[in-house]
């Protein structure tokens, strides 16, 4: 049977559709873990990438630190902190929030520094005040990065939150992991199509999020 | 001493050593990077060169990078079977995101008055791509590799889950199995070190590859 026999097989069977190992509620925790973990992530990242970037400061050292974090396998994390710290929401958080701070970090911090130096002359010629010119003009200009920054951490999130079904979490991993210890393929093509759309659709969210958001100017100009 | 032995020491089921592991490791990551640099070289020169042809490749790209590693490796046992052909695979698709965006930046970076020199000097096209936009991109492309390699790095290990094609992260599975902290602490480690040695090799080969970047600094 190739890929699509097992997707039929899987996404026909009812019972898929219901219960604690049903769709719904795995496709549910798995949004939720990469919530939580985004969100963290972007209230550690985002303050740090603003002021380092507005100041121009700590380039290097903030450089140093992403490869540093990129380095350390959200995997291996995973199974050391489980093994430490016993079975928990915080041994699945740490690699999460790992992975996603150093696209945000970096991207905040490059797309602060990225505003035309000239736009904040022209800002504080007008009197606007330090903070004014930081809300009102360096983040609206920055912003089309800082989201593309905030995408790709969230599509990483997305993708490795699987593996939070390894130390017997739900979500979508669930399937997978349950799928290649009993050797049953249909549950695995399952989850990993399910992971793959939800990192699509979260693609989509972005691209949305970022028509709404970003100022039209700042659009046209690009 | 006792200690530092332990941690060297790799359980026999995983029939290798210590040095055999990392070795399995930078061959899974190595190979990736290199034929996704080899195949990433020409796709962004065609992108920088044909404007229409970027936005498209660029959206292809970014959809396969948005397919989760595990996946990724689910969707080819079918075809590789549980083969390290399996983890190489989507770890050289997931370099050719990263690097075809650093190349096409790169050769946009070179001024139109370089590009203009090196015609009037009787530079052909491929003469010109070769000696002068190449070059000047080496920044950007060496940007791109050092994400591509670090990341592939750590992304080995996941292969684990698949019939033990992650390298180290085949002693993940043992940590747990045996409830030895150990080996948890020796993978993690051993990958952030090699990860961090392999930018720093980058970082260095950026050095010696772009030697006016210095003077300019210097001057």
């Amino acid at each position: 049977m190739n890929i699509f026999g097992f997707a039929q097989q899987f996404f026909d069977d009812p019972s898929r559709w219901t219960g604690p190992d049903g769709i719904p509620t795995r496709l549910a925790e798995h949004v939720e873990y990469s919530l939580l973990a985004l969100a963290i992530a972007m209230l550690i990242a985002l303050p740090v990438g603003l002021v380092t970037g507005h100041t121009g400061r700590g380039g290097n050292a903030l450089a140093a630190l992403a490869t540093a974090a990129r380095a350390l396998p959200s995997f291996g994390l995973l199974v050391l902190l489980t093994l430490l710290m016993g079975l928990g929401l915080i041994p699945v958080m740490v690699p999460l929030v790992a992975l996603a701070v150093p696209p945000i970090l970096v991207t905040t911090y490059e797309a602060m520094r990225g505003v035309d130096p000239s736009l904040v002359d022209a800002a504080k010629g007008m009197g606007m005040s330090r903070s004014r010119v930081l809300w009102q003009v360096e983040l609206p200009v920055a912003l089309p990065l800082i989201l593309s920054g905030i995408r790709s951490a969230a599509i990483q999130i997305v993708s490795t939150a699987t593996i939070a079904a390894y130390v017997s979490f739900g979500g979508l991993g669930r399937y997978i992991v349950d799928g290649l210890s009993q050797l049953r393929y249909e549950k695995v093509v399952g989850g990993a199509i399910l992971v793959a759309g939800l990192a699509l659709v979260t693609l989509g969210l972005f691209w949305a999020l970022g028509r709404v958001l970003v100022s039209p100017g700042v659009r046209r100009s690009r | 001493m006792n200690f530092l032995q332990r941690f060297f020491e790799v359980p026999s089921d995983l029939q290798n050593t210590w040095w055999g592991l990392i070795l399995w490791q930078l061959q899974l990551t190595l190979v990736p990077v290199l034929i996704g640099l080899a195949l990433a070289l020409p796709l962004g020169m065609l992108c920088a060169r044909f404007r229409w042809f970027y936005p498209p490749v660029l959206g292809v790209t970014t959809i396969f990078y948005a397919i989760p590693s595990l996946a990724f490796f689910v969707f080819l046992i079918d075809y590789t079977g549980e083969t390290s052909l399996t983890v190489e695979i989507p770890l050289t698709v997931y370099t050719l995101v990263v690097l075809v965006p650093a190349i096409v930046d790169g050769m946009r970076s070179v001024s139109e008055d370089t590009r203009a020199a090196a015609t009037a000097m009787g530079f052909g096209t491929l003469r010109r791509y070769l000696q002068v936009e190449l070059p000047i991109a080496v920044p950007a492309i060496i940007a791109g590799l050092r994400v591509a390699t670090v990341s592939s790095v750590s992304l080995v290990s996941v292969g684990m889950l698949i019939g033990n094609e992650g390298a180290l992260g085949n002693l993940l599975s043992d940590a747990l199995n045996y409830h030895r902290p150990l080996l948890a602490w020796d993978a993690v480690l051993t990958i952030a070190v090699l990860g961090v040695v392999l930018d720093g090799l980058l970082v260095l080969a950026r050095r010696i590859l772009t030697p006016w970047a210095r003077k300019a600094a210097s001057a």
